[in-house]
C-alpha cells in the first residue's frame, strides 16, 4: 500500500494542504459552508430568486432552440437552480476527496462517473418530460378532478 | 500486495487474478460497480418522484410546511432545521470514516478503531433521527378533511394561520360504530377511527365564522388557494368525505398521497442503507479491534466499507435537495 499517491490539493490546485488529515477537514469545512448556505436560502427564500430569469422566446426554429438550451433559466426558479448546482458541487467533493476518486486512474473514474451521469440524465429527462405532458393532459381535458 | 504475484506465469498474471486492471483491487472495483448500480436505483426513485411531482405540479405539498418540527421545541415552527442537523451528522460521520481509512493506510490500529466507533455513533444518531422524523410525519399535526375526489382540505383562521381540527370540532354523540362482526368477515376491518369524524368537524366549522378552507391547489405565486367563507362552507358540505390525521401509504393530511408514498419509500430505502452500513461498520470495527487487519497487514476492508458509507452520504445530499429544498 506504500506507493499510494494522494493528491493534497483541491480547487484545481489553488488550495494545497500539508497532510491528508488537513485536506479532509478542509473539505468538511467547505461542505458545511455549502450546507449552511443551502439551508439559509431554503428558509429565507429571497423573493428575487423565486421567478425565472427569462421568459420563453416566441417564434420559429431559433426560439425553440433557445428555449431548449436556456431551459434552466427559462423554466426553473433561480433558487432551485442554485440548490441543484450546490448539490452537484457537494457530490463532487464527497466523491473526489472522501471516496478518493481523485487518486484513482482516469479510466476507473470515467467508467464510474460517466456511466452513472449519462444514464441518470437520460432517465430524468424522459421522466420529467413525460410528467409534464401528463400534467398538460389533466389540465386541458374535459374531466373534472377537483371535487 | 500488488507485487506478490510477479513470479507466476504470464497466464496466471493476467487471467489468474494477479493483474489489477485500472490499478484497483478486485474488492474495491466491485464496490464501485455496486455503487454505480445502487446509484441508479436511487436515481430511479428520485426521478419517479420528479415525474409524479411534475404530473401534479399545481397540487404538490410544500416541504417547508410539512417538516416543521424539532425535538423538544413543541409548537415552535422550525422548518428544515432538523434535516439540516441530520445532514451535518451524516457529513461528519463521513469525515470520521475517511479519517479511519487514512489511519488504516498508516497501519494505526487504535486510531482506526476510534474513528470507526465515531462513525457508528454518527450513523446511529442519523437512523434515530429518521425514525423520529417518520413518527412525527405519521402522527401529523393539524389534521385535514379528504374530499370525495381524494383531495385534501386544510383549515385556516382569517389571519391565514393553520388551525388544528381538534381545536374547533364539536364533540357529538358518535355516529361511528365499531366494525361489527355481523357486517362482514373478521379480516375486513372497518375504517380507521380518527379522533373526530366528519360530522363533528363540519359542525364545528359551521359554528366558527373565522374559519376558512385551503385547498391543495397552488395559485400562480405557488401558495395554496384559500377559499372564501361561502365557498368553504359549500366545499366541506358537498365534497367532504372523511377526516384524515397524519399520513400513511393511502392518505396524507399534508396533501397528495403520493408525497407520503415517496417520502416513505425514498427516506426508508436510504435509512435502510444507513442501517445496513452501521451493521457492516460494527463488524469491521470488531475486526479492527481483534487485529484481523493488523495480521493481514492491510486495512483495505476499511476502505471498502468506507466507500459504501460515503455513498450513503452522497445519496442523502441528493435526497435532502430534492425532497426538502427544491
Amino acid at each position: 500500500m506504500g506507493h499510494h499517491q494522494h493528491s493534497l490539493a483541491i480547487f484545481r490546485g489553488r488550495l494545497k494542504f500539508k497532510s491528508i488529515e488537513q485536506k479532509i477537514w478542509g473539505v468538511f469545512i467547505f461542505l458545511s459552508i455549502i450546507t449552511i448556505v443551502e439551508v439559509a436560502f431554503g428558509i429565507i427564500k429571497p423573493a428575487s430568486l423565486m421567478s425565472p430569469f427569462l421568459s420563453p422566446f416566441e417564434g420559429e426554429l431559433f426560439a425553440t432552440f433557445a428555449n431548449i438550451f436556456l431551459s434552466p433559466f427559462i423554466y426553473m426558479k433561480p433558487l432551485n437552480l442554485i440548490f441543484i448546482v450546490l448539490t452537484i458541487v457537494k457530490a463532487y467533493y464527497i466523491t473526489w476527496d472522501f471516496m478518493h476518486m481523485r487518486d484513482e486512474t482516469k479510466s476507473l473514474r470515467r467508467m464510474v462517473v460517466w456511466t452513472a451521469i449519462f444514464l441518470i440524465c437520460y432517465l430524468v429527462l424522459i421522466l420529467l418530460i413525460e410528467g409534464d405532458y401528463i400534467f398538460e393532459v389533466y389540465k386541458n381535458n374535459y374531466v373534472k378532478f377537483d371535487f | 500486495m500488488e507485487t506478490t504475484v510477479a513470479s507466476t506465469t504470464p497466464e496466471g498474471d493476467v487471467w489468474g487474478g494477479g493483474n489489477q486492471p485500472l490499478r484497483a483491487s478486485y474488492g474495491k472495483m466491485m464496490m464501485w460497480f455496486f455503487i454505480v448500480s445502487d446509484a441508479l436505483t436511487f436515481s430511479g426513485f428520485l426521478a419517479a418522484y420528479g415525474f409524479s411531482r411534475f404530473k401534479f405540479v399545481n397540487a404538490w405539498p410544500i416541504a417547508d410546511e410539512v417538516f416543521t418540527h424539532f425535538p423538544f421545541l413543541h409548537g415552535v415552527p422550525a422548518p428544515m432545521f432538523y434535516v439540516a442537523f441530520m445532514t451535518f451528522v451524516l457529513i461528519f460521520s463521513s469525515v470520521t470514516m475517511v479519517l479511519a481509512v487514512d489511519a488504516g493506510h498508516k497501519m494505526q490500529q487504535s486510531k482506526v478503531a476510534m474513528y470507526m466507533f465515531l462513525t457508528i455513533i454518527g450513523g446511529a444518531i442519523f437512523v434515530g433521527s429518521q425514525a423520529w422524523e417518520w413518527a412525527t410525519f405519521i402522527k401529523g399535526d393539524y389534521g385535514a378533511v379528504e374530499t370525495r375526489g381524494g383531495k385534501i382540505l386544510q383549515f385556516l383562521d382569517t389571519e391565514g394561520s393553520r388551525v388544528a381540527i381538534g381545536s374547533f370540532a364539536e364533540s357529538m354523540q358518535s355516529t361511528a360504530t365499531e366494525h361489527a362482526e355481523s357486517n362482514g368477515v373478521w379480516f375486513m376491518g372497518g375504517n380507521q377511527q380518527t379522533s373526530y369524524n366528519l360530522e363533528e368537524v363540519t359542525a364545528g366549522f359551521l359554528a366558527n365564522d373565522n374559519l376558512l378552507i385551503r385547498t391543495q391547489y397552488l395559485d400562480e405565486n405557488g401558495h395554496p388557494t384559500v377559499l372564501s367563507r361561502a365557498a368553504s362552507i359549500e366545499k366541506i358540505q358537498n365534497d367532504g368525505k372523511l377526516v384524515v390525521e397524519g399520513a400513511n401509504l393511502k392518505r396524507n393530511e399534508y396533501g397528495h398521497p403520493l408525497f407520503a408514498d415517496f417520502f416513505f419509500f425514498i427516506t426508508g430505502f436510504h435509512g435502510f442503507h444507513v442501517f445496513s452500513g452501521v451493521l457492516i461498520n460494527i463488524i469491521i470495527f470488531f475486526n479492527v479491534v481483534i487485529g484481523t487487519y493488523e495480521r493481514r497487514k492491510s486495512y483495505e476492508m476499511v476502505e471498502k466499507v468506507g466507500l459504501y458509507w460515503h455513498f450513503v452520504d452522497l445519496v442523502w445530499v441528493f435526497v435532502f435537495t430534492f425532497f426538502y429544498l427544491v
